[in-house]
């Protein structure tokens, strides 16, 4: 803990009994109008994204346009190829034949739609990330396997130490820390 | 109305009072503790099988495909049989990670996991088999549209090419069905394990998961909508390779019960197989708990559906090549039951007719050996199934004068254990360095996971941790 004093507050990290207290917490901390705050379990816990005052996922979007583009292109590829780049009549299969094209199509939209989703979601999240502070904390080991966690950053505007220590600790926290980075 | 409503309580999924550390515990410290023996028995073995897989393949590139055993009419023999018996086999896997996740079936966080390994497993062994069936396997890259400079295209006409581009799909996306399942557990094992090695390597595939609730929120959202578009590719999948029979003119394919036919099939052979693997390694890792019997028996329920499914589609075959009035369907079918495959016919009939049938008997159903039995006949049955439709159907076609009987050589043996090989050794790797239980999901399933349980009122009796509770809406509506 020697390097504690050359480095920067990053911000408090707070830990809770359980998944309800975290909730209740979170609730707090989003009406006391902080923004730059999240919570850590080890498991996505019900309700907690409406505590938070989080919006809607976006990444359903990501996943339309990359499911379109997935559609799109293997139809094109498709209608080329058999149309004008290498025309084949085989056993009297007329070239352009929309029945034909389903199966690849279906695949192909699917196959990018997946893209979409888990690299949309790795994007959305700012994954991989091999580097956070809170990385810094033994005690945040827990938050993989039965730990709750809060963490409010010293960027927020309305932190301050001992303000916001305050606040944890009415949120029955049961543990406080701060990380430094 | 004053009806009053009782559900029925269901067993809870996890039994032996776990909390969240204890579950982390039981499956996360499975590769930081000492390997079994039996373990590297059975990884010896696979390791042997894998390299006689190597050399019979690099023995049927050297030679050619004479060394099968196929012959004209029979030109698909036991690779394409193993192809679709290994395809059918994944099936399960992506049944139970999507489609069950989609009916919120939550008994599946126990068994997902590696059932999601065993598809990624079984659809390598399957690829292997049309890949070197094309003969000339160092340009097997012209079935995809790879621009090259002698301007040849695949032909997009072709049920085949059909193939490719479902199973190479439905690759891609199970794995990374797969990894997307791993991260969080990936993330607790980093957190973990003790060498540093360990450390680095569980951390780097973990890419930096931190379990933040803003990250968890994306992260269910891909995972809904992954599964939404793995269980029509599932069904697509098996759906295309009966393609490749069904849309072809020879009798005994060219049927259009054949795509639910072959998803039926496709998830009871996939079903006996994940209990299979289930009973052997929750005995070896002391899984009992989260794997338990009641979870089993849901398995097998779902495997003498779907055998019923398939029991079903035997009878209509049967029935359609009567009704077709169609001679050479009546004959190919009359074939099947007392022609030159008339016994490969009747192993089918046991396994996959009669052998379903046990499971309507819960003391089947909820013995692990007598489960165990049941589902080896199944996966015997299964692969009959497809011997029946592909070299019954082709080795006795429309000219009793070019009728040949089609009988596999060493080769063909060999090269089939030797997937076995290919398989064990990617399973026991899985089994031995990765969470073989989703973590993550398990706790999210248990009555502690909810934030509601920790409001007194709704404590009700018996829910002390893993209890059940039960839902008694008010007698008046």
């Amino acid at each position: 803990m020697e390097t504690k004093e050359n480095k920067q507050l990053h911000g408090i990290l707070a830990e809770f009994q359980n998944p309800a207290t975290l909730l209740h917490a979170a609730e707090a901390v989003n009406n006391a109008g902080y923004n730059k705050f999240d919570t850590f379990s080890p498991f996505p816990i019900h309700g907690i994204e409406k505590a938070m005052g989080l919006k809607k996922s976006k990444l359903g979007w990501i996943v339309l346009g990359f499911g379109l583009v997935g559609l799109i292109g293997a139809v094109w590829l498709m209608v080329w190829v058999m149309s004008s780049a290498m025309p084949l009549s085989i056993s009297g299969k007329p070239l352009i034949d929309p029945p034909i094209y389903v199966p690849i199509a279906f695949e192909l939209t699917v196959l990018l739609s997946s893209f979409g989703a888990v690299f949309g979601m790795l994007f959305l999240n700012g994954l991989p990330k091999p580097y956070n502070p809170l990385f810094n904390s033994e005690n945040f080991n827990k938050a993989s396997d039965d730990g709750f966690f809060l963490y409010i950053e010293s960027e927020d505007a309305l932190f301050s130490e001992y303000k916001t220590t305050e606040l944890l600790k009415d949120a029955e926290a049961v543990n406080l820390e701060k990380i430094y980075d | 109305m004053s009806k009053s409503y009782e559900f029925v309580p269901e067993p809870p999924l996890v039994q032996g009072n776990h909390t969240f550390g204890s579950i982390t515990a039981l499956i996360g410290d499975i590769p930081e503790r000492e390997t079994p023996k039996g373990w590297y028995i059975a990884f010896g073995v696979a390791n042997l099988l894998l390299l006689l897989l190597v050399a019979l393949l690099s023995y049927l590139v050297w030679e050619g495909l004479g060394v099968w055993g196929l012959n004209n009419p029979a030109g698909w023999g036991w690779a394409i049989i193993n192809f679709v018996w290994w395809v059918g086999i994944g099936h399960a896997g992506t049944l139970i990670s999507a489609i069950l996740f989609l009916f919120r079936q939550h008994w599946r966080t126990a068994i997902n996991r590696f059932a999601e390994a065993m598809t990624i497993f079984a659809v390598m062994c399957a690829g292997l088999f049309p890949a070197f069936h094309v003969g000339r396997i160092w340009v097997i890259y012209w079935v995809f549209p790879v621009p090259n400079q002698m301007g040849m295209w695949p032909n997009f006409s072709s049920p085949l090419l059909w193939d490719v581009f479902a199973v190479s799909t439905y690759f891609t996306v199970s794995l990374l069905f797969w990894y997307v399942g791993l991260i969080p557990d990936l993330a607790t094992l980093r957190d973990r394990v003790k060498s540093k090695t360990s450390r680095f390597f569980y951390g780097m595939f973990a890419l930096g998961w931190t379990g933040s609730n803003r990250h968890w929120l994306n992260y269910e959202k891909a995972y809904m909508i992954l599964a939404g578009l793995a269980t029509p590719l599932v069904l697509s999948v098996h759906t295309i390779v009966s393609f490749d029979m069904s849309v072809s003119n020879v009798p005994g394919w060219h049927s259009t019960i054949f795509p639910p036919y072959f998803v039926a099939g496709a998830i009871y052979s996939g079903f006996a197989m994940v209990v299979s693997l289930m009973i052997i390694s929750r005995k070896i890792y002391g899984l009992e708990d989260i794997m338990t019997v009641d979870i089993m028996e849901k398995m097998n329920i779902i495997m003498m559906v779907t055998g019923n499914m398939v029991a079903f589609s035997y009878l209509m075959e049967g029935f359609m090549s009567w009704y077709s009035g169609y001679i050479y369907e009546r004959g190919i079918f009359w074939l099947y039951v007392v022609g030159p495959y008339a016994w490969g016919f009747w192993i089918l009939m046991f396994c996959n007719v009669i052998n379903p049938q046990f499971m309507w008997f819960k003391k089947v159903r909820r013995s692990v050996t007598l489960t165990f039995l049941v589902a080896t006949f199944a996966n015997i049955g299964m692969w009959y199934e497809r011997f029946m439709i592909i070299v019954a159907s082709l080795a006795t076609d429309f000219m009793p004068s070019s009728w040949a009987y089609y009988s596999p050589t060493w080769v063909d043996y060999l090269t089939y254990v030797g997937t076995f090989g290919l398989f064990f050794t990617f399973f026991l790797l899985f089994l031995r360095f990765l969470p073989m239980v989703a973590i993550s999901e398990v706790k999210a399933g248990l009555p502690q996971a909810d934030p509601h349980y920790y409001e007194e009122d709704d404590q009700l009796e018996g829910s002390n941790g893993a209890g059940s509770i039960v839902i008694q809406p008010n007698e008046s509506v």
